[in-house]
């Protein structure tokens, strides 16, 4: 059996790290863009379409994220895909995120005045320009903060993708664990890199909050 | 080759996800209340004019909130018997759900505390109350009302997200789903089967939170 230092332990982990990383900027645009187009066909407004948006939210709210990831690892290789831990964790995520993005999102679309739809298509515009000039630039004001707020919830997802076998932060953790018996140091020293990774998003978005509330009146 | 679907390779197995149904409810019940009873006395905390105590709650909200539910849940289970605290699968699995519930609970009730007018509290000073009844008879309801959908969405999250405690053995109800994945290889049918049950029961409990709160709130309104 190997030693490991505590700087081993830690070097480890942050090697490890830089996959929770990737993982969650991945997750967090890849489902920014899937969201962004479910709220855009939402926001069109054919009812079926309303409904089955509607509906995909309530399916992964309504389910944890670890079925989710269990359903796509062990569900796409049976339609002939081979998927590795990566592009199950990157798939599973991104739907995840795009879910709750869009989830927000409406929120922030609706809050804006009925008013602003109906002047700026008294001015001609169709529905692509009104949202592109009118709605998405003062709906994007508003949802910045609960976006970055939500940026959190992606990253702490990241970790349940340790189980179907992807090597990030807290699957390394377990591994080093197996290696040096010292379950209390190593989960220790990956509950505190995960909270550098989020503690300042948090600050950020509660940053951005105090920020808009102004301007949001 | 293509796949056969066969769900009803899972009908000889009922029983395993009966009982996983059952333990993740005990496991939602026990953490949601001894969760909230824990954010109500921290958001009191955080609300008292003691900074030092405050500041320690303060750390313990920022901390949870920070750090994924897995991690915590493993740092209890495997990381607390090196400090002499050694816990089974299912105290483990409460004990994280708790203090995570907690955190969260702590902060959305202090939002809820914030908003409470502050004649309210001047007015019951005035009829002489002291700060434990003014808390109790004139705060904390009409805070927790104010929050309860808040509140509601997270205790649904903390039931969903017990789903990882499978990973220390607890045998909930992705416990009892990769038993039976295990003993017939029907991976897929097994999880498509536990998610519906997943999404059943987040639907019931939070009807069931709101038949709760209606019963908690609305009545008192004309006391």
């Amino acid at each position: 059996m190997s030693e490991f230092s505590l700087w081993d332990i830690v070097y480890n982990l942050l090697l490890a790290a830089r996959w929770t990383v990737l993982l969650s900027l991945t997750a967090f645009v890849l489902g920014g863009l899937v969201g962004l187009l479910l709220l855009m066909v939402r926001t069109a407004g054919n009812p079926w379409v309303i409904r089955l948006v509607r509906g995909y939210v309530e399916l992964f709210q309504g389910t944890p994220l670890l079925m989710q990831l269990f359903i796509v690892f062990f569900g796409l290789p049976l339609i002939g895909l081979d998927v590795s831990p990566w592009v199950a964790a990157t798939l599973g995520l991104t739907l995840f995120t795009s879910a709750f993005l869009t989830e927000i999102w409406r929120g922030c679309v609706e809050s804006i005045g009925k008013g602003q739809w109906e002047a700026s298509a008294s001015l001609g515009m169709n529905f692509t320009q009104q949202m592109r000039y009118i709605v998405l630039p003062q709906a994007l004001r508003i949802a910045i903060p609960p976006t970055v707020g939500f940026s959190v919830q992606v990253v702490k997802g990241t970790a349940v993708a340790s189980i179907i076998g992807f090597v990030e932060l807290t699957k390394a953790g377990t591994m080093i664990t197996n290696a040096t018996y010292e379950p209390f140091t190593v989960y220790g020293c990956v509950a505190v890199m995960y909270f550098l990774i989020c503690y300042p998003l948090s600050l950020f978005a509660r940053h951005l909050e105090g920020k808009f509330r102004h301007v949001a009146r | 080759m293509a796949y056969k679907f066969d769900f009803g390779a899972i009908v000889p197995h009922w029983q395993l996800l009966f009982d996983g149904v059952i333990l993740t409810t005990e496991l939602t019940v026990i953490g949601a209340v001894v969760g909230v009873g824990l954010g109500i006395m921290g958001a009191w905390a955080r609300a008292s004019r003691a900074p030092v105590i405050s500041q320690i709650v303060g750390v313990y909200v920022e901390l949870i909130r920070n750090t994924p539910f897995l991690v915590q849940l493993f740092f209890i289970f495997f990381g607390l018997p090196a400090l002499g605290v050694k816990l089974t699968e299912f105290q483990a699995a409460v004990l994280a759900m708790i203090v995570n519930l907690g955190a969260y609970s702590t902060e959305i009730i202090r939002a809820g505390i914030q908003a409470i007018p502050q004649g309210q509290i001047e007015a019951a000073q005035s009829l002489a109350m002291n700060r434990v009844q003014i808390f109790r008879y004139v705060v904390i309801l009409p805070a927790l009302k104010k929050i309860w959908p808040a509140l509601s969405s997270q205790i649904v999250i903390v039931m969903l997200g017990s789903s990882v405690c499978s990973q220390i053995a607890a045998e909930e109800l992705t416990f009892g789903a990769n038993y039976i994945q295990a003993l017939n290889f029907r991976a897929f049918e097994v999880y498509f089967v536990v998610t519906g049950l997943y999404l059943v029961m987040s639907i019931l409990l939070r009807m069931g939170l709101k038949v709760l709160g209606n019963f908690l709130f609305e009545r008192r309104r004309h006391v």
